[in-house]
């Protein structure tokens, strides 16, 4: 959804933008835009960015010309204040402050109506909630992710990661459980405050595949700095397989460790807070476990699912996150491995 | 106690002889003279010594503040650093923030009004002496409150604003937010007291012939001032006053839950946050003129546009609130007419830097540090209005919202835009406090050290909220990139940090051993200039007339002054708002124990009402008490005791009529 | 004039920076926030129960419950209280399936660690046994926030009102009730 102006100015912003903005891609940057709407405000970003770095000279040049155009004192007797101008440098003064003033107001319109078209563009098909809906609840200090779908038994949940299909819009629905969050993820979209007893609704979308990362942009307590997510663009098909695979329930494990490891899950701690489906542990105080091990990151995209990360993380996440709410755990080894096995069968 | 000035007034000719001078003299130092010792300190009123206090204990905080940043910028030089764990980097962030804004930058602005509007306005003292020595008090209450609370691990800790329900009691257990809540109600009683004295000050006490159109900018820029402090404190008084009634005793309003609203909270604190950062910046305006005025030594080109342009700011800056909250599910049509009005404000600054560029053009440039700071602001106040311009537009604020971005912009326009006309104004202004010159040298590496560290500081972090580091974060991960820049900003930070304590050593050192000043070092052209370097006592020996906007430079030796006034008893002139025509001969209330005794009662009712709240009404009663000693206490107009302390005998009490008036 | 300022102004300053030194090593205990879990004072096993003659009252026992001075760890126990639903027999402390926790009368004791014990042990008609299901800093304060709903901690620890509706007076509100031995419900 292009406006008429932006498509005017795209060719040249583009040149210009190629330039410089190496240096500006990255894992979580604004812009690196991977979809339409980071797309637009990223041009929108560098229209104003050159309009105010040209501004910026011209204000610098100026002002070196004025010091340097001023008669250098040499004795005391030049010390006389002059409280009269001549009238032409009087008006020719005012002129050229009439002519800035006027040339500040044209571009400040010319920066409202780009603003106002830039973000028209964003909210056009807010009112068509089509493919895929998702439901996010900011909680102190990880996200949940709830798949809404007319078939009930097709809604799931999961934590800290959106899988989207690439070119299809994703409509999301945004609270808060107990504090302000703000969910922004920078490659595809601004961000939304999640406010608690309101609903925010947003829209976004990725153009091509990868993976993005976003992260709480409202200070929202202790571990406000750990409180990222991750988003994955993929393909329809592999998107599908992974909606098919995340509504399955948990399997019942079949080695002997991953056995005793869903064991003391069940009887320990581990079941007053987190929830399998497919098992008796149904609580939603924390993220849902049910498919932990098809995700790459742990404690909201503060490390990645990988090697130990996750024994590290069970048995004493303060360390790693401190202040956040699963306490530590004093299992023994063998103990620690064999939950570590159970949770690697939770595909 | 006022006496009428009959009208016509009239010019007439007096012979003043050696004699009568020094015996004037003599009678002004005995009734002016400052009590001294721990009594003295309670009871002054002096508006110069209250001037000063703010400004030390100001500068003091700016330094605490300053540690603050600095620890902040250690933690974060390195992905992962545990040099701070969350819960104090979470402190410590709020402390600093709420240092900065509260007890430094707006204190700070008005205490240099409250020293130098009576002076170029060529009056005695401010309107109500006493207001002012309470709000001082007040102020100083507050931030020992604030700072003790933070060495007890008692520092607030959900921001300088402080959104609920973070800083509700649910999610902020203790308390911290508390002491946040009750703190901002001292600060804001400071602010409004001394915007109320600016403006009565201002408006009733100017020299006659110093018409509305004759004042100087920097007055001008302090009254505008004082005028949106006292539409935009009470905001944030409520705001924080109803958190604390969330806290204390339990009232829902911002529980959603019960009816309550959470934005309900932004609306109000950002309604006195927006001004309230045109607050900091629109004094620093005011220090700019002058200091261009007599290094260009030249009139400042387009004065009613500057004037004019002070008072759109102001008006337009209350219309801006919602920009700070853009990203909440706010309608899209209200935020646009805030889009529209963040850059409409920048018509107005943007007038006043032309006008100033149309003065310095061809003039007869002086390069002397207060100049290069003013240079400074140029700028480094660009960049970060250009910066705000990217920020008031919706859909780019989506993107750098509440990062690094906006801690970019937000400094570039605060030190920019104040912190450098402030210092460049403590150069310019520290022979008249002292009598002694700052150094030149270690003024221009001062300038120098604080500009390069700054720039390095706060450039990067442009970039790295466009790289996505959000605000308010006690650390990032290793893999986001991050690194480099967060360590340049660090470095960057020790060298702003060695920039300050340059100033601290120049300042020092001039006090030991600097070149005296002399009355006007700068030969510059308002009436502060025309009186010793420190003041006496009693500002001018005869109140000064004047004849033109630039008083000095216009002055001749017909220029009247207004002789008669008693030497007995301390007694100011009252002129008309517009013209500036004598009207009365005002007694100036002397030293008084009374504004001591309020501010202990309203110590007591916001420090004990952190705990419960029966500490209002036993508040109320102090106040009260204290309140009819201050208002039905005879107040110490003649400086009896003083008098009778050093002469032993009774002062003749006849004061001499009204002779010479303004044509 | 400045000089002197500065020097009245130098002294204060090394004056405060000798109170900063003595404040800064006493802290405030309101405030302590620990975020790695500390041993607990009593295990459930040594509480004594009882005095050893018939229908004695509880003994009070000397551990104390640290948690009960830090404002953070008695909020922990309101909002754990909710999560671990504990309000789905003591409904907010009223009581409904289980008795009523904001009033005087206790079955098992009031003190800290008849608190502790009753969670960990369970009790007999329905109060489940959550050794091992609950971690034992969590339980401190859990039995902390359970005091506090009669009263028994001091106002400024006790939790002030949920951002939730609103089931009965803020805990710091409540009056301190005494606590009284009760028997069980018939």
């Amino acid at each position: 959804m292009r406006s008429k102006y932006s498509q005017l100015l795209s060719p040249g912003i583009a040149a210009l933008a190629a330039l410089t903005s190496t240096a500006c891609s990255g894992v979580q940057s604004a812009l690196d835009p991977a979809g339409p709407q980071a797309h637009n405000i990223s041009r929108l970003w560098w229209l104003m960015f050159y309009v105010c770095t040209a501004v910026f000279i011209a204000v610098t040049i100026v002002l070196g010309l004025a010091i340097n155009r001023s008669r250098k004192i040499s004795g005391a007797e030049d010390l006389a204040p002059e409280l009269e101008m001549p009238p032409e440098a009087e008006t020719r003064r005012r002129n050229i402050v009439a002519a800035a003033t006027a040339f500040t107001v044209v571009t400040l319109f010319v920066f409202l109506v780009a603003s106002f078209f830039v973000g028209r563009g964003m909210s056009a098909e807010l009112s068509a909630k089509q493919g895929v809906v998702v439901e996010v609840t900011g909680h102190q200090w990880w996200w949940e992710v709830r798949y809404l779908n007319d078939d009930a038994s097709s809604i799931f949940t999961t934590a800290n990661e959106i899988h989207i299909p690439v070119g299809t819009p994703v409509t999301l629905t945004l609270k808060a459980s107990d504090v302000i969050h703000s969910f922004w993820v920078p490659n595809l979209h601004g961000k939304t405050d999640a406010i608690p007893g309101k609903v925010a609704t947003m829209w976004f979308q990725a153009d091509r595949p990868g993976t993005y990362r976003g992260q709480c942009a409202e200070y929202c307590g202790l571990q406000h700095a750990h409180m990222g997510l991750i988003v994955i663009a993929e393909s329809r098909e592999q998107f599908n397989s992974w909606i098919t695979s995340q509504t399955q329930p948990a399997i019942q494990p079949s080695s002997a460790t991953a056995a005793r490891g869903q064991q003391i899950f069940m009887s320990g701690t581990c079941n007053m807070c987190h929830a399998i489906s497919g098992t008796e542990a149904g609580s939603n105080i924390g993220p849902n476990l049910t498919h932990i091990a098809s995700r790459q990151t742990i404690g909201a995209a503060t490390m990645t699912n990988l090697g130990d990360h996750l024994s590290q993380w069970i048995a004493d996440s303060q360390k790693i996150k401190p202040g956040n709410r699963m306490p530590p755990h004093n299992l023994s080894p063998e103990d620690l491995q064999a939950v570590i096995d159970y949770m690697q069968t939770l595909k | 106690m006022a006496q009428a000035i009959p009208k016509p007034v009239q010019l007439v000719d007096i012979e003043l002889t050696e004699a009568d001078i020094a015996r004037d003299k003599r009678e002004m130092e005995r009734t002016w003279r400052r009590p001294k010792g721990l009594w003295g300190f309670l009871v002054e009123t002096d508006h110069k010594v209250i001037g000063l206090r703010y400004i030390i204990t100001a500068f003091i905080f700016f330094l605490f503040g300053g540690i603050e940043a600095a620890l902040m910028r250690i933690q974060l030089a390195f992905p992962e650093n545990h040099f701070l764990n969350p819960d104090r980097y979470n402190q410590v962030f709020t402390v600093h923030g709420t240092t900065m804004m509260f007890l430094f930058a707006v204190p700070i602005v008005t205490a240099m009004g409250i020293y130098f509007v009576p002076l170029m306005i060529g009056a005695r003292d401010v309107a109500f002496p006493r207001l002012n020595a309470y709000g001082y008090f007040v102020y100083l209450i507050g931030g020992i409150l604030l700072y003790t609370s933070f060495l007890l691990n008692t520092g607030p800790d959900a921001g300088w604003f402080s959104y609920v329900p973070l800083a509700g009691p649910s999610y902020s257990p203790g308390k911290r937010v508390d002491i946040w809540a009750q703190m901002i109600t001292f600060t804001e009683i400071s602010g409004l007291a001394g915007a109320i004295v600016v403006i009565g000050t201002a408006f009733k006490m100017r020299a006659p012939g110093m018409s509305l159109n004759r004042i100087p900018l920097f007055v001008w820029a302090q009254v505008v001032t004082a005028f949106m402090i006292l539409f935009a404190m009470p905001s944030v008084m409520l705001a924080s006053g109803l958190l604390a009634s969330d806290r204390l005793v339990d009232t829902h309003i911002f529980n959603p839950a019960e009816g309550g609203d959470a934005i309900l909270y932004q609306h109000m604190f950002w309604f006195f946050g927006h001004p309230e950062v045109y607050i900091i910046f629109i004094p620093a305006l005011g220090f700019i003129s002058p200091i261009i005025i007599a290094f260009a030594r030249r009139k400042i080109f387009g004065y009613t546009a500057m004037v004019l342009s002070l008072v759109a700011t102001a008006f337009i800056g209350f219309g801006l609130w919602v920009h700070h909250m853009f990203a909440t599910p706010l309608p899209q049509l209200g935020e646009s007419f805030f889009t529209a009005a963040s850059m409409m404000i920048a018509i107005p600054t943007g007038v006043q830097i032309f006008c100033w560029l149309a003065t310095l053009w061809g003039s007869k440039l002086q390069m002397r540090t207060p100049l290069l700071f003013v240079l400074g602001f140029f700028t480094i106040f660009v960049i970060g209005g250009l910066t705000g311009l990217m920020l008031a537009s919706v859909p780019l604020d989506l993107q750098i919202h509440d990062t690094f971005f906006v801690v970019a912009h937000l400094h570039y326009v605060l030190i920019g835009g104040s912190v450098f006309p402030l210092f460049g104004a403590f150069y310019y202004w520290f022979p008249k406090w002292s009598g002694r010159m700052l150094g030149e040298r270690l003024g221009k590496w001062n300038f120098w050290l604080m500009f390069i560290g700054f720039n390095l500081v706060f450039f990067p972090m442009h970039q790295l909220g466009l790289k996505g580091m959000p605000r308010r974060v006690y650390t990032y991960l290793p893999e986001t990139g991050w690194g480099n820049l967060n360590l340049l900003a660090s470095i960057g930070a020790f060298i702003l940090a060695i920039g300050v304590l340059v100033f601290i050593v120049n300042a020092i050192s001039a006090l030991r051993a600097g070149e005296v000043a002399g009355d006007n070092p700068w030969a510059a052209d308002s009436l502060e200039w025309a009186t010793s370097s420190p003041p006496p006592d009693y500002n001018f020996l005869y109140l000064p007339t004047v004849s033109g906007r630039y008083a000095l430079w216009s002055q001749t030796d017909k220029t009247p002054i207004v002789y008669g006034l008693s030497t007995q008893k301390r007694e100011t002139l009252v002129t008309s708002v517009i013209a500036a025509n004598p009207e009365l001969r005002f007694d100036v209330p002397g030293t008084s124990i009374w504004p001591f005794m309020v501010a202990l009662a309203t110590a007591e009712a916001f420090i004990v009402g952190i705990f419960t709240p029966w500490a209002f009404p036993i508040g109320a009663v102090l106040a009260f008490a204290a309140l009819a000693g201050w208002f039905f206490a005879d107040p110490d107009h003649s400086n009896k005791k003083v008098i009778e302390q050093t002469e032993g005998h009774r002062p003749a009490t006849q004061p001499k009529e009204l002779r010479a008036e303004e044509a | 004039m400045l000089r002197k300022v500065f020097r009245l102004k130098l002294l204060c300053v090394v004056n405060v920076a000798a109170i900063v030194c003595a404040l800064m090593s006493v802290s405030c205990q309101r405030e302590k926030r620990v975020f790695e879990s500390s041993p607990p004072p009593a295990q459930s096993s040594q509480v004594t129960l009882s005095q050893i003659r018939p229908g004695a009252q509880t003994a009070a026992s000397p551990a104390s419950n640290d948690a009960e001075n830090h404002a953070y760890d008695v909020n922990e126990g309101k909002r754990l209280f909710t999560q671990y639903n504990c309000s789905g027999c003591h409904a907010n402390g009223g009581g409904g399936i289980g008795p009523a926790l904001m009033d005087e009368k206790w079955i098992y004791g009031s003190e800290p660690v008849n608190i502790y014990s009753t969670i960990i042990e369970g009790r007999p008609n329905g109060m489940p046994s959550f050794r091992n299901k609950v971690p034992d800093s969590q339980v401190w304060q859990l039995a902390a926030y359970v005091r506090s709903m009669s009263g028994q901690l001091r106002k400024d620890v006790s939790p002030n009102r949920s951002d939730d509706m609103m089931p009965h007076k803020s805990e710091q509100a409540s009056e301190r009730k005494t606590p009284q031995n009760s028997s069980p419900p018939q």
